[in-house]
Protein backbone atom coordinates (compact mmCIF):
# COMPACT_ATOMS: atom_id res chain seq x y z
CA UNK A 1 0.00 0.00 0.00
CA UNK A 2 1.33 3.51 -1.12
CA UNK A 3 1.45 5.59 1.93
CA UNK A 4 1.77 9.32 1.49
CA UNK A 5 1.59 12.17 4.46
CA UNK A 6 0.09 15.03 3.47
CA UNK A 7 -0.92 18.41 5.11
CA UNK A 8 -4.50 20.36 5.80
CA UNK A 9 -5.85 21.53 2.57
CA UNK A 10 -3.27 19.62 0.36
CA UNK A 11 -4.57 16.42 -2.33
CA UNK A 12 -3.27 13.81 -4.02
CA UNK A 13 -4.39 12.71 -7.75
CA UNK A 14 -5.91 9.65 -8.53
CA UNK A 15 -5.38 9.02 -12.34
CA UNK A 16 -6.56 12.02 -14.77
CA UNK A 17 -10.03 12.92 -12.44
CA UNK A 18 -9.83 11.55 -8.80
CA UNK A 19 -8.54 14.20 -6.54
CA UNK A 20 -8.64 13.33 -2.81
CA UNK A 21 -8.30 16.74 -0.78
CA UNK A 22 -7.50 17.00 2.97
CA UNK A 23 -9.82 19.91 3.69
CA UNK A 24 -9.38 19.57 7.76
CA UNK A 25 -7.49 17.84 10.55
CA UNK A 26 -8.62 17.41 13.97
CA UNK A 27 -6.71 15.81 16.76
CA UNK A 28 -8.39 11.93 15.66
CA UNK A 29 -10.58 13.34 12.49
CA UNK A 30 -9.65 13.97 8.81
CA UNK A 31 -12.00 15.45 7.10
CA UNK A 32 -11.55 14.19 3.20
CA UNK A 33 -13.13 15.96 -0.18
CA UNK A 34 -13.61 13.83 -2.68
CA UNK A 35 -12.91 14.62 -6.40
CA UNK A 36 -14.43 12.58 -8.94
CA UNK A 37 -16.21 11.68 -11.92
CA UNK A 38 -19.97 11.29 -11.02
CA UNK A 39 -19.93 7.73 -12.59
CA UNK A 40 -17.74 6.91 -9.24
CA UNK A 41 -19.06 5.36 -6.69
CA UNK A 42 -18.03 6.40 -3.55
CA UNK A 43 -18.96 5.36 0.10
CA UNK A 44 -18.36 4.80 3.38
CA UNK A 45 -16.37 1.38 3.58
CA UNK A 46 -18.63 0.99 6.60
CA UNK A 47 -21.86 1.62 4.81
CA UNK A 48 -21.00 -1.22 2.47
CA UNK A 49 -20.27 -3.58 4.89
CA UNK A 50 -23.35 -2.67 6.97
CA UNK A 51 -25.42 -3.77 3.67
CA UNK A 52 -23.76 -6.61 3.67
CA UNK A 53 -24.52 -7.87 6.67
CA UNK A 54 -28.29 -6.72 6.25
CA UNK A 55 -28.41 -8.36 3.34
CA UNK A 56 -27.23 -11.65 5.08
CA UNK A 57 -29.10 -11.39 8.30
CA UNK A 58 -32.71 -10.50 5.92
CA UNK A 59 -32.20 -14.00 4.41
CA UNK A 60 -32.44 -15.84 7.76
CA UNK A 61 -36.28 -15.74 8.07
CA UNK A 62 -36.64 -18.96 10.09
CA UNK A 63 -40.60 -18.56 9.85
CA UNK A 64 -42.05 -16.33 7.15
CA UNK A 65 -45.96 -15.96 8.32
CA UNK A 66 -46.65 -14.25 4.90
CA UNK A 67 -50.56 -13.69 6.15
CA UNK A 68 -49.68 -12.00 9.50
CA UNK A 69 -46.86 -9.81 7.12
CA UNK A 70 -49.95 -9.07 5.37
CA UNK A 71 -51.97 -7.91 7.63
CA UNK A 72 -49.17 -5.80 8.83
CA UNK A 73 -48.91 -3.87 5.79
CA UNK A 74 -52.35 -3.34 5.28
CA UNK A 75 -52.67 -1.13 8.39
CA UNK B 1 -37.55 -24.82 -15.45
CA UNK B 2 -38.17 -26.52 -12.18
CA UNK B 3 -36.45 -24.65 -9.65
CA UNK B 4 -36.41 -25.40 -5.69
CA UNK B 5 -37.43 -22.51 -3.41
CA UNK B 6 -37.20 -21.96 0.40
CA UNK B 7 -40.58 -21.11 0.78
CA UNK B 8 -42.93 -22.00 -1.97
CA UNK B 9 -41.55 -25.44 -2.54
CA UNK B 10 -40.66 -26.96 -6.08
CA UNK B 11 -41.95 -24.58 -8.73
CA UNK B 12 -42.17 -24.18 -12.37
CA UNK B 13 -41.01 -21.34 -13.88
CA UNK B 14 -40.91 -18.96 -16.76
CA UNK B 15 -37.46 -17.40 -17.84
CA UNK B 16 -39.59 -13.99 -18.26
CA UNK B 17 -39.83 -13.91 -14.39
CA UNK B 18 -35.73 -14.37 -13.72
CA UNK B 19 -33.89 -11.11 -12.98
CA UNK B 20 -29.91 -11.14 -13.39
CA UNK B 21 -27.84 -8.60 -10.70
CA UNK B 22 -24.56 -8.75 -13.21
CA UNK B 23 -22.65 -7.99 -10.09
CA UNK B 24 -24.56 -10.37 -7.63
CA UNK B 25 -25.92 -9.03 -3.97
CA UNK B 26 -23.49 -7.22 -1.45
CA UNK B 27 -22.76 -10.28 0.67
CA UNK B 28 -23.82 -12.46 -1.72
CA UNK B 29 -21.52 -11.94 -4.94
CA UNK B 30 -21.69 -15.51 -6.12
CA UNK B 31 -25.47 -15.44 -6.89
CA UNK B 32 -26.44 -13.59 -9.87
CA UNK B 33 -29.79 -15.20 -10.53
CA UNK B 34 -33.01 -14.70 -8.80
CA UNK B 35 -37.20 -15.54 -9.40
CA UNK B 36 -38.64 -12.77 -8.89
CA UNK B 37 -42.45 -13.61 -7.66
CA UNK B 38 -45.00 -11.45 -6.77
CA UNK B 39 -46.90 -12.92 -3.18
CA UNK B 40 -50.30 -13.86 -4.57
CA UNK B 41 -52.95 -10.59 -3.95
CA UNK B 42 -50.58 -8.56 -2.66
CA UNK B 43 -49.74 -5.90 -4.62
CA UNK B 44 -46.84 -4.90 -2.10
CA UNK B 45 -44.47 -7.72 -1.38
CA UNK B 46 -42.45 -10.33 -3.71
CA UNK B 47 -40.19 -13.00 -3.28
CA UNK B 48 -36.80 -12.64 -4.58
CA UNK B 49 -35.92 -16.32 -4.86
CA UNK B 50 -32.03 -17.42 -5.57
CA UNK B 51 -31.82 -19.66 -8.19
CA UNK B 52 -28.14 -20.66 -7.30
CA UNK B 53 -28.82 -21.50 -3.90
CA UNK B 54 -32.49 -22.50 -2.82
CA UNK B 55 -32.00 -21.61 0.91
CA UNK B 56 -31.49 -17.79 -0.08
CA UNK B 57 -34.55 -15.99 -0.92
CA UNK B 58 -35.14 -12.25 0.21
CA UNK B 59 -38.89 -11.01 0.76
CA UNK B 60 -39.25 -7.35 -0.93
CA UNK B 61 -41.33 -4.55 -0.60
CA UNK B 62 -42.36 -1.73 -2.58
CA UNK B 63 -41.10 1.70 -0.69
CA UNK B 64 -44.85 3.24 -1.26
CA UNK B 65 -46.01 0.97 1.59
CA UNK B 66 -43.83 2.31 3.74
CA UNK B 67 -43.05 5.25 3.16
CA UNK B 68 -45.08 8.14 1.94
CA UNK B 69 -42.08 9.37 -0.46
CA UNK B 70 -39.38 7.80 -1.99
CA UNK B 71 -37.39 10.07 -4.09
CA UNK B 72 -34.32 8.70 -4.54
CA UNK B 73 -31.28 9.35 -7.31
CA UNK B 74 -30.02 6.35 -9.04
CA UNK B 75 -26.52 6.92 -9.99
CA UNK B 76 -25.64 7.11 -13.91
CA UNK B 77 -23.44 4.06 -13.55
CA UNK B 78 -26.35 2.27 -12.38
CA UNK B 79 -28.99 3.63 -15.46
CA UNK B 80 -25.84 2.34 -17.82
CA UNK B 81 -25.34 -0.71 -15.95
CA UNK B 82 -29.19 -1.68 -16.32
CA UNK B 83 -29.35 -0.29 -19.79
CA UNK B 84 -32.17 1.83 -18.82
CA UNK B 85 -34.04 3.33 -22.02
CA UNK B 86 -36.95 4.78 -20.68
CA UNK B 87 -37.93 5.29 -16.85
CA UNK B 88 -40.89 4.12 -16.97
CA UNK B 89 -39.19 -0.02 -16.94
CA UNK B 90 -37.24 0.81 -13.75
CA UNK B 91 -39.08 -0.59 -10.43
CA UNK B 92 -37.62 -0.25 -7.24
CA UNK B 93 -37.69 -2.71 -4.04
CA UNK B 94 -36.56 -2.63 -0.64
CA UNK B 95 -35.49 -5.54 1.29
CA UNK B 96 -37.48 -6.80 4.26
CA UNK B 97 -35.75 -8.09 7.47
CA UNK B 98 -37.88 -10.18 9.80
CA UNK B 99 -36.71 -11.03 13.01
CA UNK B 100 -38.48 -12.43 15.79
CA UNK B 101 -42.04 -10.93 15.85
CA UNK B 102 -43.35 -9.70 11.96
CA UNK B 103 -43.89 -6.47 14.18
CA UNK B 104 -40.39 -6.16 14.59
CA UNK B 105 -39.22 -6.51 11.25
CA UNK B 106 -37.50 -3.78 9.09
CA UNK B 107 -36.66 -2.36 5.77
CA UNK B 108 -33.60 -1.53 3.88
CA UNK B 109 -34.21 1.94 2.15
CA UNK B 110 -30.99 2.63 2.09
CA UNK B 111 -30.15 -0.10 -0.44
CA UNK B 112 -32.91 -0.73 -2.77
CA UNK B 113 -32.99 -3.27 -5.58
CA UNK B 114 -33.23 -2.00 -9.06
CA UNK B 115 -34.75 -3.72 -11.87
CA UNK B 116 -35.08 -3.09 -15.59
CA UNK B 117 -38.58 -4.44 -16.21
CA UNK B 118 -37.44 -4.24 -20.15
CA UNK B 119 -34.12 -6.80 -19.54
CA UNK B 120 -34.82 -8.10 -16.22
CA UNK B 121 -31.21 -6.87 -15.40
CA UNK B 122 -31.05 -5.45 -11.57
CA UNK B 123 -28.67 -3.83 -9.68
CA UNK B 124 -28.99 -3.38 -5.71
CA UNK B 125 -27.81 0.52 -5.57
CA UNK B 126 -26.28 2.00 -2.44
CA UNK B 127 -27.44 5.38 -1.81
CA UNK B 128 -25.56 8.60 -0.06
CA UNK B 129 -28.58 9.91 1.27
CA UNK B 130 -28.88 10.41 4.69
CA UNK B 131 -33.25 10.64 4.72
CA UNK B 132 -32.79 6.90 4.06
CA UNK B 133 -31.77 3.93 6.68
CA UNK B 134 -30.93 0.46 6.54
CA UNK B 135 -32.93 -0.57 9.18
CA UNK B 136 -36.46 1.45 8.43
CA UNK B 137 -39.09 0.16 11.02
CA UNK B 138 -41.99 -1.52 8.78
CA UNK B 139 -44.90 -0.45 11.77
CA UNK B 140 -44.39 3.03 12.42
CA UNK B 141 -43.80 3.32 15.96
CA UNK B 142 -47.20 4.75 18.53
Amino acid sequence: MLVLTRKKNESIMIGDDIEIIITDISEDKVKVGIRAPKTMKVFRKELIQAVELENQSSTQIDKLDIKKLEKIIKK
Amino acid sequence: MIIQTKFLGELEIEDSDIITFEQGMLGFSHLRQFYFLAVEGNPYLSYMQSLEDSDICFITIVPAAVVEEYNIEICSDTVEALKVKDQKDVELYAILNIHGEIENATVNLKAPVVINRHNKKAVQELLNDDRYDIKHPLVKES
